[in-house]
């Protein structure tokens, strides 16, 4: 297609020119994806060809006019972000209004309400907006044939965002079930600055062409690190140093966003930020422990122009692209240079002017990463690692939620399925596997077949009790979070607050006080899941310990940091502080360089702490913690738990651990990879994902609100009695799959272990100067062993001596 | 020992670490909540298909206690079945272990909310209640003295949820046997009514005891 006169009249009269890559788009055959920076005009490229083919169907030869003279869907598209679709809703209303176009353009997501939902499956709109989780609950209906067959095309947004989570894999898998209902349908994937944007096509398209179109990336950023006249912290910190610096740069730029990693430091940075701000700047706060009003705030205060600065965590990676936003701040490491540079893109939506962004880290190893992770930005070196095979536990939900709309037949869904890009390779049995598990559980012990979920009936397979329908849509979707517990005020009214995770609230007691929202509250009650609150600023909070998804630093620039801790020759490029701290450590210690795996033990607050330097990103580390732990175990020394960060392991034990080499020997490891689906933290928390995706644990029933007494069981519980009655049971062997990709990342083990053949082991009288921020970090994995249970009677013990109690049995 | 011993309104009693109380004077073994067939009723009424092996747990950790104690009797305080249906419609495998376990000794279900009447081909006796001397048997605490289940009580310790006794003036309540059960804290204002002050006795690897203090 060519660009029509009318709409080239009407980008003259914006004072536009079409970009080269939105008519590339309108030009392509088939799919398309296409790579550009934001504020590129992607999502206009992504829906010019429909608006051009809406626009030839509003001629009366047009072909939208059906049997009943009604026009129906012609374009679908999907967003990871529900703002997202408002957003894009009102962008479009103008080209639709001044184009004379007469379509509807609709948004469909978890907000829209009932009556809507029901008049779009009668009568859908020419263009549809909305998200994987709502189509997967569209494609259920039985009447997903009737609202899809005539679809043209879909526009998939952020698709490099989708593509890093099972929400795209559910996406892919719905895709497939669009191109069946409606053969021919187009599809352009539109994504930021991917690493490898040839696998990103296959992704989306499976074995269909794509025409890959890369627009100009623009100039390079200007991006550097703050200087701050105080110096990062020795160790831990949230960038409260740089406040003053940070409060100088909002009020030379006109609007800021300040990212920060986790929630709770957003909260803290956030506080501290107000505390020195001396001309009450409007600034303000985002992240997704907050109620949705207040985020809705927030968001709407911004697109007005009315805020200087958002203090915001990964929850405004993406979204909504605010034009006035013109400085950029990453406060503490950015971990994975493609997203320090998708990040950076937020700042300046002009095409052609370069992004700015400054890099504020929060301690001292903090600055060497960024150091690193500045290089990397200007040589363009993007990090990622490939993509795994489809996931089978979000097969097992689509193809519940398949029986939901109509009797299926399992060849033709088995063939459907492997033209979705990321279940290209799935095999037979394996599909047959997941079909087992919809159906009857999958259980080796067929205890009760009376009470099967799928039936096969006439060859086709149903859902034995219509009802189920119900229980299944509302358990769509991949996202598993914590267990939330919401935060309201008290009184009259109940303002809510935001939401904290169980674990964290189940370590309140009525009076203690914490951050949320920016302000310090006093716990009063905690009533049926939700915690009662009081505004209580005159107290000092308990830190808020509710985490964000925390990812691991990317191989590529883990090699980096290490690169530049071990030559002391380009400390120069480090701040002074920091070369002394490295100074610090080489006298004290050692430093860790590329070829050497360094280690230390020392003790501290009573127990012996083991530190390996193993700069394998936290999740291989968290592994090796999980092995390693286990060894520790079986030598006797007590292990008590473990933290892994990006660079190090800290495992903290009774008795100290004084030869590791052994310890770290690869096929010693390698054969307790092989018995370690074990009953460890790690392990559960993969299968509490997986067990909830796949729906044998549901998150929500109709009607049913939990309450403590209702509490269900743990989940725990299930993956231990499956590990002992049926260890050949789908969902471990997804759980296993799943670990050794994500959160076990046991190639990178292997990777340390092989680019490291010199093992070194330190025996110190106190904790190295290296060590010591991880002695602050969160995340602590504790380990169920013989430690665990002497420190445990140890404890009450101690509070029955305190009680007065002592002997008495 | 893996037990904590303690008196209860004359009784000499002894949490045992599985969750089970042992009345060692009268060889009685008391369990509350096993909540045999929890999987089946579920999926009977088209909730999740959940592992069809709870009954196999449970009555593992219930056979290892009385291959232990030996005990005379043994008594389900409550919620032996997740309903009637449940125990009418017991697994073969479990029905048989179960058949195995009452051998040679009483058993005695006291009826819970979830089995107000007598399973049908289940051994041993039904009862509404039963008393050990001065103390009351039943599945919700009422007046005391009275040993109970129902609540699945749990405490918090070195930072783990346990399944737990709590044990007051008036009531003694039992943790849930079952394998599927999910608790309560020790803290809620229903357990706090009823044991406002004593010890709980966490279950575990061992049994510890720790004082029901107001934190």
């Amino acid at each position: 297609m060519i660009l029509p006169a009318a709409f080239q009249d009407w980008f003259a009269r914006q004072g536009w020119q079409p970009h080269p890559h939105q008519l590339a788009l309108l030009a392509a055959e088939g799919d398309s994806l296409l790579i550009a920076p934001t504020g590129g005009g992607k999502t206009l490229a992504g829906f010019l060809p429909s608006l051009v083919e809406l626009a030839q169907a509003a001629r009366p030869d047009g072909y939208l006019e059906n049997r009943e003279g009604r026009k129906g869907l012609h374009t679908l598209y999907v967003s990871p972000l529900k703002a997202l679709t408002a957003d894009i809703g009102r962008n479009l209303a103008r080209p639709v209004a001044e184009l004379g176009l007469g379509v509807r353009v609709e948004d469909r997501t978890g907000d829209t309400g009932q009556s809507q939902r029901r008049r779009q499956r009668i009568d859908p709109p020419e263009i549809l907006l909305t998200t994987p989780e709502s189509l997967a609950l569209m494609l259920s209906y039985p009447e997903a044939p009737a609202i899809f067959g005539g679809l043209r095309r879909v526009v998939l947004d952020e698709l490099h965002a989708l593509a890093e989570s099972k929400r795209g894999d559910q996406l892919m898998l719905g895709l497939a079930r669009l191109r069946r209902l409606a053969p021919g349908l187009r599809v352009a994937g539109l994504s930021a600055t991917v690493e490898d944007p040839q696998a990103l096509a296959g992704f989306m398209a499976g074995a269909q062409p794509v025409t890959v179109v890369e627009a100009d990336p623009g100039p390079d950023p200007d991006i550097a690190m703050l200087p701050t006249a105080r110096p990062a912290p020795w160790s831990g910190g949230g960038g409260h140093h740089a406040i003053p610096e940070v409060l100088a740069a909002i009020r030379e730029a006109r609007t800021t966003i300040i990212f920060i990693n986790t929630r709770a430091q957003a909260e803290l940075f956030f506080q501290a930020l107000w505390a020195q701000n001396d001309e009450n700047l409007p600034i303000g706060l985002h992240h997704g422990s907050l109620a949705r009003e207040q985020r809705a705030r927030v968001e709407a205060a911004m697109a007005a122009g009315e805020l200087r600065a958002v203090v915001a965590t990964g929850s405004l990676d993406l979204g909504i692209d605010w034009g006035a936003v013109d400085l950029v701040i990453q406060v503490g490491a950015p971990k994975n240079v493609k997203r320090l540079v998708q990040r950076i893109g937020r700042a300046n939506h002009r095409y052609n002017a370069p992004s700015k962004a400054r890099i504020v880290p929060a301690n001292r190893f903090e600055q060497i990463e960024c150091v690193a992770a500045l290089e990397a930005v200007r040589e363009r070196d993007l990090d990622g690692d490939p993509r795994g095979p489809g996931p089978l536990d979000v097969l097992c939900q689509h193809i519940g939620l398949t029986a939901c709309a109509a009797p299926f037949d399992a060849d033709a869904l088995y063939a459907e399925v492997v033209t979705a890009g990321p279940y290209r390779g799935l095999t037979r049995p394996d599909f047959d596997a997941c079909l087992d598990f919809a159906a009857t559980g999958g259980y080796a012990l067929r205890a009760y077949d009376r009470w099967q979920r799928l039936m096969l009936r006439d060859g086709l397979w149903q859902l034995r009790d219509p009802r189920a329908a119900k229980l299944l849509r509302m358990n769509v979707g991949t996202i598993v979070e914590a267990e939330m517990v919401k935060v309201r005020l008290r009184g009259r009214g109940g303002v809510p607050l935001g939401e904290v995770e169980e674990g964290f609230a189940a370590s309140l007691t009525p009076g203690d006080s914490f951050l949320i929202g920016g302000r310090v509250v006093r716990m009063d009650a905690m009533r049926e899941m939700v915690i009662e609150v009081t505004p209580d600023p005159t107290r000092q909070p308990k830190i808020a310990v509710y985490s964000g998804v925390k990812l691991a630093m990317s191989t590529q620039l883990s090699h980096r940091v290490l690169a530049l801790i071990g030559d002391p020759a380009r400390h120069g490029a480090l701040p002074e502080q920091t070369r002394d701290w490295l100074d610090l450590q080489a006298r004290v210690s050692a430093l860790p360089e590329p070829g050497l795996l360094l280690s230390e033990s020392f003790p501290h607050a009573g127990l012996w702490h083991f530190a390996l330097y193993g700069f394998a990103g936290r999740n291989a580390l968290q592994t090796l913690g999980l092995l390693l732990t286990r060894e520790m175990e079986e030598e006797g020394l007590g292990p008590l738990g473990f933290l892994s960060t990006d660079y190090a392991l800290l495992v903290w034990s009774l008795d100290p651990l004084r030869d590791p080499p052994p310890l770290l020997d690869r096929a010693r490891l390698r054969a307790g990879l092989g018995d370690w689906l074990g009953g460890n933290a790690v392990m559960k928390r993969t299968f509490r994902n997986v067990a909830t995706v796949a729906g044998l644990i549901q998150r929500n029933m109709p009607g049913q609100r939990k309450t403590g007494r209702q509490a269900t069981f743990s989940s725990d519980i299930l993956y231990d009695t499956l590990r002992k009655y049926d260890p050949g049971h789908l969902l471990l062997r997804i759980t296993g799959e799943e670990a050794g990709r994500g959160l076990v990342d046991f190639g990178r083990i292997e990777e340390m272990l092989d680019r490291s053949p010199r093992r070194e082991h330190r025996m110190l009288d106190r904790v190295s100067p290296m060590a010591a921020p991880l002695l602050l970090e969160v995340g602590r994995v504790p380990i169920r062993g013989e430690g665990r249970e002497r420190l445990a009677q140890i404890e009450a013990e101690a509070l029955m001596a305190e009680a007065g109690l002592e002997g008495i049995a | 020992m893996s037990g904590y011993a303690f008196d209860f309104h004359g009784l000499r009693l002894e949490a045992r670490a599985s969750g089970a109380l042992w009345w060692a004077d009268g060889g009685w073994l008391i369990v509350a909540d096993l909540h045999l067939g929890k999987s089946e009723r579920l999926a009977r009424r088209g909730g999740p298909l959940l592992p069809p092996y709870e009954g196999l747990a449970t009555l593992e950790r219930l056979a290892a206690e009385i291959a232990v104690l030996q005990p005379q009797r043994v008594v389900s305080l409550g919620d032996g079945f997740d309903d009637l249906a449940a125990a009418e419609a017991l697994d073969p495998l479990v029905a048989a272990s179960l058949a195995r376990l009452a051998q040679g000794r009483g058993w005695l279900w006291i009826a819970g909310n979830h089995d107000p009447g007598a399973p049908s081909g289940i051994p041993g006796r039904v009862a509404d209640s039963a008393t050990l001397r001065r103390v009351a048997l039943r599945h919700e605490p009422a007046e005391g003295p009275d040993i109970a289940g129902h609540f699945h009580p749990a405490v918090r310790l070195a930072g783990e949820r346990r399944r737990a006794f709590l044990i007051g003036r008036d009531h003694l309540l039992l943790p849930a046997f079952g394998a599927y059960t999910g608790g309560l804290m020790h803290d809620d204002p229903a357990l706090r009514a009823l044991v406002p002050q004593g010890l709980a006795v966490a279950c575990g690897a061992r049994a510890i005891a720790m004082p029901l203090a107001r934190r």
